[in-house]
């Protein structure tokens, strides 16, 4: 992961149960993280949860035009109040050797529950988002990014 | 070159062929002329007059220019127009083989048509269709588009920085560009040529990478006939990927088509009777994006070099095919009423070098443009024996001759050559002068590096650029053709999904599969990475050339192709 000040420090992300987790179950084998182990980490955590799609955007390209910074944004609708917000963002990507790319923690003072950040994606992949909401909630979204050598072109 | 009198009309050709029986260009002999009045005859209809030309990759001269043999489609697109080569396209737009009008659109029979039709293109001959045109039509009834590509591919616009092409479209009086190669003179150059010309180079979906904002002005509105014609400007949307990245280094290309279908909603808002998209995604992404965006009246295509006589309806989207290297103009009269087309009529006019007189202001400027370089361009290194021609999905004897001196002169086992669809083509008995090498190769990145890369690294490259054109969504394909090798024999089923298309790679000389792990001598050239070492390509190719004198290449059958 590159280091950024946008993102919070590893240890940050311990911090949160469920990431740590996750974190803790491909820490020792980083180098075997692929799409098939991501998915079966992200089944642990997440597989017992209501998992909806539509209410978190993720809006990454289909196609890197430099994988060494790839834009992502997120977007989740919600009326962020107190009784109803996102709690956190969590973003992952199942082709890079450290498949964390990035956790964002809300509070209903946040406002809007949206975020941008530029990653690094060694090769085509899935980007994966998982929004956590405060009703316990979980809602989840999924793109390829296409990451090509180029060149060649017409 | 023969003269304007053996000319003959493909209508007359045919109506002779469908008479007697008799096939053959001897039939031929006794029907009408073709000229240039022939050439220009259109029945005009409403006010509205588009005229569009596409990649004519800095040829100011007439050339040879083969199309593809082998042009598959894939997915959605398979056997569909522009992926139908030779009879199969001949058939499908009902051409009469050996016509005229078949030299210019198929590579049936290439080398006898060439020779009896000619050479192609010309700006001064594109200059005296224009004028004609305007003549005829109105100046103020005539909109003229070039959909990019128009500033690089020649010595003189290698050495000028595309200069001797804007100052020729600018004459010419283009009303709008917009941009692929012309990126590859970097961000400096493009906003300099973009600032001083008189005319709008129109791209909607560039954006500076920090704050998303638009680099250049993504329409622009014309009044032609008493309508209001909207003009949206779409780059090629891979040019970061498939050019030096590094050369642009703040912008950010992409399809963008919620903002394309936002200038669209916009340019209507502002009353806007016709919407044009002057387009440089190429064709089969063109097709989808025709698909997908609403209100588009006219997709004026490119990128993909197809020229097709007739255009492909997508919903009430109509799609233009101008070809390349000038050896066409499009034009397309539309009829107008009540802020909506209700008519139009397309003639795709082959530029005939032999037929045309040449408009003597542009020829001038031509020459002018020429003369400084017209020692180093005339200089004669060798002589083709046999066709040379580039076109194609994997292979051509112009770039067999490159791999060929890549192997020789860099002393490699494995050459690699990229797959670009322009080039003038030589015929056999033609001479190879350093013009004809400096029109396969005046590219900004030429260095002919030399290095070693595993069997796994070659064949990684191979299947990312195969996924660059056969991928079965066409948002995913950049243009081009696959890259083509030397001293490498592969097989390649295109239905595969990426990493699994390449299979039994042979190094020819010894005859052995290409190891996975071991290293191989490897030179290439136009490599997008930055700080590339190596001489330039031209210089590596002259030199080959000229040790051979003549090149006699012979179809290699290299590469076996299934899943068509």
């Amino acid at each position: 992961m590159r280091s950024n000040e946008l993102v919070p420090s590893r240890r940050d992300m311990l911090k949160l149960t469920g990431v740590a987790a996750f974190a803790a179950a491909l820490a020792p084998h980083l180098a075997l993280a692929t799409e098939e182990t991501v998915a079966a980490e992200l089944k642990k955590l997440f597989g017992g949860k209501k998992m909806g799609t539509g209410k978190l955007k993720l809006d990454v390209p289909q196609i890197a035009e430099n994988g060494n910074v790839v834009p992502l944004n997120v977007d989740v609708t919600s009326p962020m109040t107190a009784k109803d917000y996102v709690k956190a963002v969590h973003v992952f990507a199942d082709g890079n050797p450290w498949p964390q790319v990035v956790t964002y923690n809300f509070t209903p003072e946040s406002g809007r529950a949206a975020a941008s950040i530029r990653m690094r994606l060694q090769k085509t992949q899935n980007v994966i988002a998982v929004a956590e909401m405060s009703n316990g909630d979980f809602y989840s979204a999924k793109s390829q990014v296409k990451v090509t050598i180029g060149g060649c072109g017409g | 070159m023969i003269s304007r009198r053996d000319f003959f009309t493909a209508a007359a050709a045919a109506a002779l062929l469908s008479n007697s029986g008799v096939g053959g260009l001897a039939a031929l002999a006794k029907a009408q002329k073709l000229t240039q009045e022939s050439l220009l005859r259109f029945d005009p209809l409403g006010t509205v007059t588009l005229l569009h030309f596409s990649d004519l990759h800095a040829q100011l001269m007439p050339i040879y220019f083969r199309e593809p043999s082998t042009n598959f489609g894939v997915g959605a697109d398979r056997g569909l127009p522009p992926h139908l080569t030779e009879q199969a396209f001949l058939d499908y737009f009902k051409i009469t083989t050996g016509t005229a009008e078949a030299y210019a659109l198929s590579a049936e029979d290439f080398v006898a048509l060439a020779r009896t039709y000619g050479r192609m293109g010309g700006m001064d001959r594109m200059a005296t269709l224009v004028k004609a045109i305007r003549a005829t039509r109105g100046e103020g009834n005539v909109l003229l588009l070039d959909g990019g590509d128009a500033t690089q591919g020649s010595w003189s616009s290698l050495q000028t920085k595309g200069e001797d092409m804007v100052r020729a479209v600018s004459q010419l009086g283009i009303d709008a560009m917009t941009g692929h190669w012309e990126f590859t003179y970097g961000a400096a150059r493009v906003m300099e040529i973009v600032k001083n010309a008189p005319f709008a180079f129109l791209a909607q979906n560039v954006r500076t990478i920090d704050w998303q904002e638009p680099v250049f002005a993504g329409r622009k509105i014309f009044e032609k006939g008493g309508s209001k014609i909207a003009v949206i400007g779409q780059a090629l949307p891979m040019t970061p990927i498939a050019n030096p990245r590094w050369m642009i280094p703040n912008w950010e290309f992409g399809i963008r088509e919620e903002s394309m279908q936002k200038q669209v909603n916009d340019a209507r808002a502002e009353g806007a009777d016709v919407v044009v998209v002057l387009s440089h995604n190429g064709f089969d992404v063109d097709r989808k994006m025709a698909g997908r965006v609403k209100g588009i009246d006219v997709l004026l295509t490119a990128h993909t070099h197809d020229a097709m006589p007739a255009p492909v309806k997508v919903g009430n989207t109509l799609l233009i095919a101008s070809g390349s290297h000038c050896k066409f103009l499009s034009r397309l009269d539309l009829e107008v009423k009540d802020k909506k087309v209700t008519g139009y009529r397309y003639a795709l006019i082959p530029v005939f070098a032999d037929a045309i007189t040449p408009d003597p202001e542009m020829a001038k400027l031509v020459d002018e443009v020429r003369k400084p370089f017209v020692g180093e361009l005339n200089r004669h290194i060798g002589d083709a024996d046999t066709l040379l021609f580039r076109r194609g999905n994997f292979d051509g004897t112009l770039d067999d001759m490159i791999c060929q001196a890549m192997i020789a002169e860099r002393d490699v086992e494995i050459a690699l050559s990229p797959g670009f669809r322009w080039g003038a083509s030589l015929l056999p008995g033609d001479p190879i002068t350093f013009e004809s090498i400096a029109n396969a190769t005046a590219i900004t990145y030429p260095n002919c590096y030399r290095q070693t890369m595993t069997g796994t690294q070659i064949k990684g490259m191979l299947e990312d650029v195969a996924d660059n054109i056969f991928n079965p969504d066409p948002y995913f394909q950049s243009g081009g053709d696959t890259v083509r090798t030397g001293g490498l024999r592969y097989e390649i089923d295109i239905s595969q999904p990426v990493g699994s298309r390449i299979t039994n790679m042979t190094h020819l000389k010894t005859g052995n599969p290409i190891e996975a792990s071991k290293g191989y001598t490897v030179s290439g050239w136009a490599s997008v990475k930055q700080g590339t070492e190596g001489p330039p390509i031209w210089e590596v190719v002259e030199k080959h050339v000229k040790r051979l004198g003549a090149v006699r290449i012979e179809p290699t059958n290299a590469v076996k192709v299934t899943g068509t």
